[in-house]
């Protein structure tokens, strides 16, 4: 989209205006991410930049808040048990929001907006509200301090990722290839392992991967339900932060940045897989 | 339309579609989607095994439903199906073993094109080294035998429509439903399909119902031919019959060109009536559709069964005014007015003892009474 000749002045200034006004936006998004990755190569157990950083000099820098990371019992439990939760949630997530999409997407399915719209609330309504009232709910029927019910919780939030992601896959599904597959013999569990889940794989892995990162980064649902024994990542820098103001903290942020985008790269690909197999790209 | 009719004409021995072990049976079925309106009416259909019997008719009229109900994706509202005797209400889709060419193909997209055609195979837990060879040998059939290694959306219209006729026939059912397989393609390729969809049929001898609205393609390739309207089968006869001896006004239209001429049935007997236009003038017809004197019916001619400068022995003469001529190469589509009617077509051929006709010319035409089909209003 390069400038035509014919431009004037007006549409000079604002094609160079927009570009400007982008780039603030991916500057305002990005300065506060970016600027704790040098920082937590500190020496000093500071939250600021030393002068020998600034000046480049090697002296400046050191692993020494990743091996803090690494050698810390608290930290390599919070670890276990984001991993524990994600993970776990992340399953149960994934499969009830296919299964809903699945059912939601067929068109003798009554009170199809109702129920959406039920289904999607955990990501609606405010956080704090779930928070509480899963609190209370849940202590009385003693999951609260337990893996099972932040995990339970975590699911909940995770489900609507899935939800939206695969029902946009099945958008563009033809239902006609899961009556070709019955036609030639498949039965309906032969023609969903076959046919549909290899053409909404893509949308379910998507999901899934949301609902990991939503439970991988949540804090105010661990802050209400879990226990000593349940503190998570998030969990465990929120201490970090309030108690021991240690740049490890920022050795970890680091750490699920790099994760992140790892997690993200992932999603694009598949989406552009994804793409490919329904034709709509060239090869 | 239905000028290369007849060439690749079948020449596959039915047996008669009314004996009691007919292959497929609708009996009395209904169907309606919303509980008020039948799309399909009280349908009786027998389809004799090995029979190419094509469903026709104009967009709407039922078609697509009655395939739906006979492969088992839609339920009948009332009546019965019977597959070789054996009711198949109960059967579920994937267990009657009927082959489906879909009007979008309905290809796997993430399969290639040999494992697209394995699918049906592998469900059915066949050997690795028959799939293969199956596999193979019908890709050879539909002239794909290169492509196995595509992926659907790599192929042509053409050659996606031809792996879709191959899947529905790789695992042999006994039976395959099309529904309007060729609507998709351009009319060189579409006649082209039309005759390896037939002689697949004739070499496999496997019994297909397929649907289309295309006249010239229900007429080239079928046994039988089923017009469907409203939900109803207006005829069900053979190509020829059905261009040859329309039983009424509807399926006269639908099948070809014709001229229409309504009017009073006059006079009546067995072999002929006597019909009078509104012009006055009478004309000798053969009564198909018509019960007694006073009856409001409609002539049905085809444009190629009048002459021009008829016998004098010919039932039907009259003054004719040309009006339009459209030269055609093989014959010339003539306009007349005749007995008050201006929409009278001729068709003329191309020969030298037709001579030079010219816009404004009169002209004596005539026509048998035995082509001249007095049918419903
Ligand atoms: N799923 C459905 N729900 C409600 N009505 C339907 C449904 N499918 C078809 N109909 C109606 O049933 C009638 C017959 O439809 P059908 O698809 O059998 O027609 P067709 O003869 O195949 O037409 P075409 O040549 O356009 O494919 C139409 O009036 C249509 O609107
Ligand atoms: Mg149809």
């Amino acid at each position: 989209m390069a400038l035509p000749t014919y431009a004037g002045p007006l549409e000079r200034t604002w094609y160079y205006g927009f570009r400007i006004f982008c780039g603030l936006i991916f500057f305002f998004l990005m300065a506060p991410i970016l600027v704790i990755i040098p920082l937590s190569f500190n020496v000093q157990p500071y939250f600021t930049y030393t002068r020998e950083m600034l000046t480049l000099d090697p002296a400046g820098f050191s692993m020494r808040w990743y091996n803090a990371f690494w050698n810390s019992t608290a930290w390599m439990n919070a670890i276990r048990n984001s991993l524990i939760v994600g993970v776990s949630a992340t399953l149960i997530a994934t499969v009830l929001g296919t299964l809903a999409a699945l059912g939601l997407s067929r068109r003798e399915m009554p009170f199809r907006g109702l129920i959406m719209g039920l289904l999607i609330s955990p990501m609606i309504v405010p956080l704090i509200i779930s928070a509480a009232g899963m609190f209370f709910f849940y202590s009385s029927v003693g999951l609260a301090g337990t893996f099972p019910g932040v995990i339970l919780a975590h699911a909940a939030l995770g489900t609507p990722f899935v939800i939206i992601t695969v029902t946009a896959t099945l958008v563009g599904f033809d239902h006609s290839l899961t009556r070709a597959a019955a036609s030639l013999g498949a039965s309906p569990a032969t023609a969903f392992r076959k046919i549909t889940m290899p053409l909404i794989l893509p949308g379910v892995i998507s999901g899934a991967l949301f609902a990991f990162i939503t439970s991988f980064d949540e804090i105010v649902i661990v802050l209400f339900l879990a226990g000593v024994e349940q503190r998570t990542i998030p969990r465990e820098m929120w201490s970090g932060i309030r108690e021991s103001i240690s740049p490890t903290i920022l050795a970890v942020a680091t750490i699920l940045v790099m994760f992140s985008i790892a997690l993200l790269t992932t999603i694009e690909l598949l989406r552009r897989r994804s793409e490919r197999l329904r034709g709509m790209a060239p090869q | 339309m239905a000028g290369n009719r007849g060439t690749v004409q079948s020449m596959v021995s039915v047996s008669s579609a009314a004996d009691d072990q007919s292959f497929v049976r609708f009996h009395n079925v209904q169907k309606s989607y919303d509980g008020e309106t039948l799309v399909v009416k009280n349908l009786n259909l027998d389809i004799a095994r090995g029979e190419f019997l094509t469903m026709l008719g104009p967009s709407g009229s039922g078609k697509t439903t009655c395939l739906m109900m006979l492969a088992g994706f839609e339920n009948a509202t009332h009546g019965e199906i019977r597959l070789k005797g054996q009711r198949i209400d109960n059967v579920p889709p994937h267990k009657r073993d009927i082959g489906m060419v879909f009007q979008n193909y309905a290809l796997f997209p993430h399969m290639t094109v040999a494992e697209n055609l394995a699918f049906p195979l592998k469900v059915r837990s066949i050997a690795k080294a028959e799939i293969a060879e199956r596999v193979k040998k019908v890709l050879d059939m539909v002239k794909l035998g290169h492509l196995g290694n595509r992926m659907p959306a790599q192929l042509s219209g053409g050659q996606q429509q031809r792996v879709a006729v191959a899947r529905a026939l790789v695992f042999e059912p006994t039976l395959v439903l099309m529904d309007e397989p060729l609507g998709a393609l351009d009319k060189n390729l579409r006649e082209q399909m039309q005759y390896e969809i037939k002689h697949i049929h004739e070499g496999l001898g496997v019994t297909i119902v397929y649907v289309t609205h295309d006249q010239s393609e229900a007429l080239t390739m079928s046994n039988r031919i089923a017009v469907f309207e409203d939900g109803v089968i207006q005829q069900l006869a053979s190509p020829a019959d059905l261009y040859e001896r329309p039983q009424n006004a509807f399926v006269a239209s639908f099948i070809g060109e014709n001229n229409r001429l309504p009017g009073k049935v006059e006079s009546l007997n067995g072999k002929d009536c006597g019909v009078r236009l509104a012009d006055g003038s009478l004309i000798r017809a053969l009564p198909v559709n018509v019960s007694g004197q006073g009856d409001a019916t409609t002539l049905s001619l085809r444009p190629e069964r009048v002459r021009i400068n008829p016998d004098s022995g010919t039932d039907n003469t009259f003054e004719a005014k040309v009006e339009e001529l459209i030269y055609l190469g093989d014959h010339i589509r003539t306009r007349v007015n005749v007995c008050g009617n201006d929409e009278f077509i001729i068709k003329v051929p191309n020969s030298e003892q037709n001579g030079q006709l010219a816009a404004g010319e009169t002209v004596r035409v005539g026509w048998s009474a035995q082509d001249c089909r007095a049918l419903d209003a």
